[in-house]
């Protein structure tokens, strides 16, 4: 990479303004290229096993760190936790007896409509760089790429609700958008009476906006927002977030509705990578497009 | 013997360690003020020894950075491209200026790098940032001193050993 030959010095033939057009014309059309279409990936995978040490390198102090707390932490805490942690996975299993009796009810009854039964999805854990990307963009790296399967528009969940989906794909690691992201909307229903929204980002990893509901929508403060499982990159029925506030102008045709990830975006170290089975995909995808078109 | 004018050790050890730090994690309020820490190095470097570093350098360094972020590939390397072009254009200038007005200069080239990665953005539809985008131009103006101090003398103990 970085050769220093000296292959650029004073003494070349090319005259430096010459040289510089020639690199900028170059930088230009990588870029043009770059944001067209999907042309570079193999080119940004080379690089990105090229910079991949320097990821590593960063996240390693973080992780020694966290490796310290838990090998220097005393015992008592440790009991604690032990037995904060036995009592929340039994509650667990509780749950999950009665999850399986209904995922069986479930099934049977959607045998019975004829509609295809839903089938489990396939989770993948991945861990968060710790590597700021862009400070504006609310996007990180995770330690899974190409070789675990990870695809673009992938769902990325944490423990409390959807998180984002995977951006781009590098051979070991993959870059994530956040649900928060200004670039990024989600689709949502309110969980209380099933009305389909879209949840867009604002930059601010504790706040969404539902810019597309009319003064006249049925929404408090207070209600859950689920993924509909429109657009097909999200699985259906994830909490996406609480409606905190909402604002009903006169004179205005939509209400100003915010609401706050489910998902802790910002203290998150672990996320969950999602299959979700093709077949569902596809049909979401066709139900989304007929949605959008009314 | 390390000769000084062909030791790769540093130079490439300090862009390494440039690379690094854009892209250590750093609590919200702070990593606003995150200096441009691979311009910087870079400036330094083509403003010393522009027989050894140039264009080449600077593009390789943006596109790395590019990749880092995961920007657009070539914003970055746009970027530096520019502020490379400045330095070697009139590095015989800016080595013998004082201090400050090497601030001046360094504070020049960063605002047009930041500009050019804030005009990209604009162009390519991704959202684009506030004010805050300009406080890395004051920090590393701030930084450029003591970058100036450190590499210098490290490179005058570099020449004492031949």
């Amino acid at each position: 990479m970085n050769v220093p030959g000296g292959i650029d010095g004073g003494r070349a033939a090319v005259p430096l303004g010459l040289r510089f057009l020639l690199l900028v014309v170059f930088s230009l059309s990588l870029m043009f290229v770059d944001n067209r279409a999907d042309h570079l990936s193999r080119l940004r995978q080379i690089f990105s096993v090229a910079v991949y040490p320097i990821q590593i390198a960063v996240s390693l102090p973080f992780k020694a760190w966290q490796m310290a707390s838990i090998s220097l932490s005393d015992q008592v805490s440790l009991l604690n936790e032990n037995a904060q942690l036995r009592s929340e996975q039994l509650n667990y299993n509780v749950r999950l007896q009665r999850m399986a009796a209904l995922e069986a009810e479930n099934t049977r009854l959607r045998a019975m409509l004829d509609s295809s039964p839903r089938v489990a999805d396939r989770i993948l854990v991945a861990e968060i760089l710790a590597v700021d990307l862009d400070p504006y963009r609310q996007r990180f790296s995770i330690n899974r790429g190409l070789g675990d399967g990870v695809y673009v528009g992938q769902a990325l969940l944490d423990a409390n609700g959807i998180a984002g989906q995977i951006a781009g794909v590098d051979t070991f690691t993959s870059e994530a958008i956040l649900i928060s992201d200004a670039d990024h909307a989600v689709p949502v229903s309110v969980n209380r009476n099933g009305l389909r929204t879209i949840a867009v980002g604002t930059g601010d990893s504790r706040r969404l906006i539902l810019p597309y509901l009319t003064n006249s929508a049925d929404i408090e403060t207070g209600d859950l927002l689920v993924s509909s499982g429109l657009g097909g990159v999200f699985p259906s029925g994830y909490p996406v977030g609480q409606v905190v506030e909402v604002r009903r102008q006169p004179g205005q045709l939509f209400a100003e509705v915010v609401a706050e990830p489910a998902a802790e975006l910002d203290r998150d170290r672990e996320v969950l990578l999602v299959w979700t089975a093709e077949d569902i995909k596809q049909s979401a995808e066709t139900t989304v497009l007929t949605e959008v078109e009314q | 013997m390390r000769d000084p004018d062909t030791d790769r050790v540093l130079p490439l050890s300090t862009f390494v360690l440039a690379l690094s730090l854009s892209v250590v994690p750093l609590p919200g309020v702070v990593a606003t003020f995150r200096p441009d820490w691979v311009p910087l190095i870079m400036i330094y470097w083509v403003v010393m020894t522009p027989e050894r570093f140039g264009l080449f350098t600077a593009m390789w360094l943006g596109l790395a950075a590019d990749t880092l972020s995961g920007s657009l590939l070539g914003q970055h390397a746009l970027a530096m491209l520019v502020v490379g072009y400045l330095c070697l254009r009139f590095h015989l200038r800016i080595r013998v200026f004082p201090v400050w007005q090497m601030c001046m200069s360094v504070l020049f080239m960063l605002a047009i790098y930041e500009f050019v990665l804030f005009w990209i953005d604009g162009v390519a539809g991704r959202t684009v940032p506030y004010v805050e985008r300009w406080a890395p131009v004051i920090t590393g103006v701030l930084l450029w001193p003591l970058i100036l101090g450190i590499l210098d003398r490290i490179r005058q103990d570099n020449k004492a050993r031949v």
